[in-house]
């Protein structure tokens, strides 16, 4: 009998907590889908950071979920109905590879608010938001170029997508303004997160010559790799990485997703959510430099310093003219400035870097 | 194009680094698997060896002892997968994913503390005046003694299996397990003591991912590898040299195909990257055209009573 009491009050507390829910203060459920695991010390990291964020800012207001390591393509599409049908608010998907499955989930869940990071196509409860890397990619330029002794520079890539095009021709750009005897080696490593696989990368630039190795995948894989090597420069990519400063990690690119998922969490809240392309850089907080280390020389430190406050202020755009394609065609004139569409569907290296991208 | 860029002494010294994580995991997966278990919990084990390995190393400062740490790591992980299927008599398949899955969570609750610090480094071995040979000097004798431990485990595991009455007994009750435990084998122990085997080894080839080939711990390094050991495993027809020449072709062509994309070879990228995937199955396929079977015991399940 005892038992059914218990069973009996359980289940009235239940009815009780439901119908407090149902009274208009049931919290907002906030959903994260990441490539990578919460612990790689990099692009995930930071999102995850992000998340934490969330939760500090509103409390028991807000109730936040994630899945990490979720493959990119038809994985992920199960992933994120999952999270809907369990009863998420806002979904943000943060890889390149969630674009068509976040947009063919959000169309079977109009009710949900979904964000994906870094692509291009939108619907009207899909927002997409991205930071303007390329503006610290052009501060990583600047410092290798100035730092390299081989003249050449390594670059592992993950995929041949617009986002990270854009972020080798920045750096190329500003690292043969600083030094014109540069040149770039790039190895695409199709992959975001295999840390083994990134180290071999890291390796085989530097066998090759390499003494200033810049990664675009997400692990700090290759400046183990570098710090094993000795004297080879590394930057720190998606999040600060500091573990390796002062050397071999003399910089780094932060992201700070933070602001961006409280304010659009807070629009859901308050039922102002809209669709919207949120594209921010150094100005706006959204890109983050790290501390430049004393392994670099102080006038070089001086003149990052000036390039990063004249993107900052928009004094100075990272793509400027006067730029040909590498086939040698007009990309931009003295003095004009790419617009926003053409660096978000970039598919073309600048003159100068040998090479094919893959199609 | 700049072939000349490319060090044929370091891309070898690479990849036989590069492969020597694939050579324990699939060497202990297939002496799991002559046994007659299908433990496919290979990667969970191996990332559970990565830490354990790192962790000791890390607070001991050996990392001999870290290697140690790994193994037994791996093997008390394995015994979960043991206790399943060999005594509760639980599904093989199911229990090995669980396996990984578990393995990838409790490494990365494990490593919380042990992100972005740098191991101790396990010094080369010192072979004196063999390492001044020319070219096969920094090729073969300028390794850390865990890489020769793995070329030896594939050589002992060929002899074993092939010449003593112990890799005899090992193959009959993957077979037939119902015929060895009429010959009065106890197959349960025999399978237990594979299964540890196994585990020990994945933990070191894992281990050797964390402490030498990156060296670091990240969350969920080992990234596949141990997937790609089980499918060596089946693709090598369960032949100890062939596991091994299928492991270095794939590491060699791995590092390949990265050297020729920082020479700028003109082959487009996506050939390159699909290449040690693609040419380590064929040539193994090719091998295999004598038709070696699986162990016909396979993924079976034994109970004395049946």
């Amino acid at each position: 009998m005892k038992l059914t009491n218990l069973l009996t009050s359980a289940a009235i507390a239940l009815g009780l907590a439901t119908s407090a829910f149902a009274d208009g203060h049931e919290k907002t459920k906030v959903g994260f889908v990441y490539v990578g695991p919460v612990g790689d010390g990099g692009w995930t990291y930071e999102h995850n950071k992000g998340r934490l964020a969330v939760e500090e800012e509103f409390g028991d207001a807000v109730e936040t979920v994630f899945v990490e390591s979720v493959a990119e393509g038809p994985d992920s599409e199960r992933v994120m109905t999952q999270m809907a049908l369990d009863g998420a608010d806002l979904i943000f998907t943060t890889s390149f590879g969630y674009m068509d499955p976040t947009i063919n989930v959000a169309k079977k869940f109009p009710n949900v608010k979904f964000e994906h990071a870094t692509g291009y196509k939108r619907a009207d409860n899909v927002s997409t938001y991205s930071a303007r890397f390329y503006e610290g990619r052009a501060i990583q330029g600047h410092i290798a170029g100035k730092m390299t002794k081989s003249n050449i520079i390594g670059y592992i890539g993950s995929y041949p997508i617009p986002e990270v095009i854009r972020g080798i021709n920045s750096a190329f750009i500003h690292a043969r303004k600083a030094n014109p005897d540069v040149q770039f080696k790039i190895v695409w490593a199709y992959t975001w997160f295999d840390p083994a696989k990134e180290a071999d990368a890291a390796k085989v630039l530097i066998e090759q010559g390499a003494d200033v190795v810049l990664q675009h995948t997400d692990s700090t894989a290759p400046q183990a790799a570098a710090q094993e090597a000795g004297n080879v420069v590394t930057f720190g990519q998606a999040s600060d990485m500091s573990q390796y400063a002062p050397f071999p990690r003399v910089s780094s690119i932060i992201d700070d997703w933070a602001p961006y998922y409280i304010r659009r969490t807070k629009a859901v809240m308050d039922g102002t959510w809209e669709s919207t392309d949120t594209w921010e850089g150094i100005g706006a907080g959204m890109v983050g430099i790290g501390e430049i280390s004393d392994a670099v020389p102080a006038d070089v430190k001086e003149e990052a310093l000036a390039l990063k406050a004249s993107l900052a202020d928009g004094s100075y755009h990272a793509f400027t003219g006067p730029l040909n394609k590498q086939d040698g065609t007009p990309f931009l004139a003295e003095g004009e400035t790419a617009d926003d569409g053409t660096l978000a569907g970039m598919n073309f290296y600048v003159e100068g870097i040998e090479g094919d991208i893959p199609q | 194009m700049d072939l000349s860029a490319i060090n044929p002494i370091l891309f070898i010294a690479g990849f036989l680094v590069a492969a020597t994580p694939l050579i324990f995991a699939a060497i202990g997966e297939l002496v799991v698997e002559k046994s007659g278990t299908l433990n496919l919990g290979v990667e969970g084990m191996m990332i559970t060896g990565a830490i354990c390995g790192f962790a000791t190393a890390v607070e001991t400062g050996s990392p001999l002892l870290g290697f140690a740490a790994a193994a037994t790591g791996g093997a008390l992980l394995s015994l979960l997968f043991a206790f399943l299927t060999q005594i509760t008599l639980a599904n093989q398949v199911a229990s090995g994913l669980a396996l990984t899955l578990f393995g990838l969570g409790l490494s990365a609750l494990l490593g919380q503390s042990y992100v972005g610090i740098k191991p101790p480094r396990l010094p080369d071995i010192n072979f004196g005046p063999l390492a001044d040979i020319p070219v096969i000097g920094p090729i073969l004798f300028t390794h850390d003694i865990i890489l020769y431990l793995g070329f030896a485990l594939v050589a002992a595991t060929w002899a074993v299996l092939k010449f003593t009455r112990l890799g005899l007994i090992l193959r009959a009750v993957g077979e037939s397990h119902d015929a060895a435990h009429a010959l009065g084998y106890k197959v349960v122990r025999i399978r237990t003591l594979a299964i540890m085997f196994g585990g020990a080894c994945a933990g070191l080839g894992g281990a050797y991912i964390s402490l030498i080939r990156v060296p670091q711990w990240t969350e969920g390094m080992t990234a596949g590898i141990g997937w790609i050991a089980l499918a060596l495993v089946v693709f090598a027809s369960w032949k100890p040299w062939r596991l091994l020449l299928g492991a270095y072709l794939f590491g060699g062509i791995t590092q390949l195909q990265l050297n020729l994309q920082g020479a700028g070879v003109a082959i487009p990228v996506e050939y390159l990257a699909m290449s040690p995937y693609l040419i380590t199955i064929i040539v193994l396929v090719i091998l295999s055209r004598d038709k070696s079977a699986a162990p016909a015991c396979l993924g079976r399940t034994f109970h004395a009573s049946s």
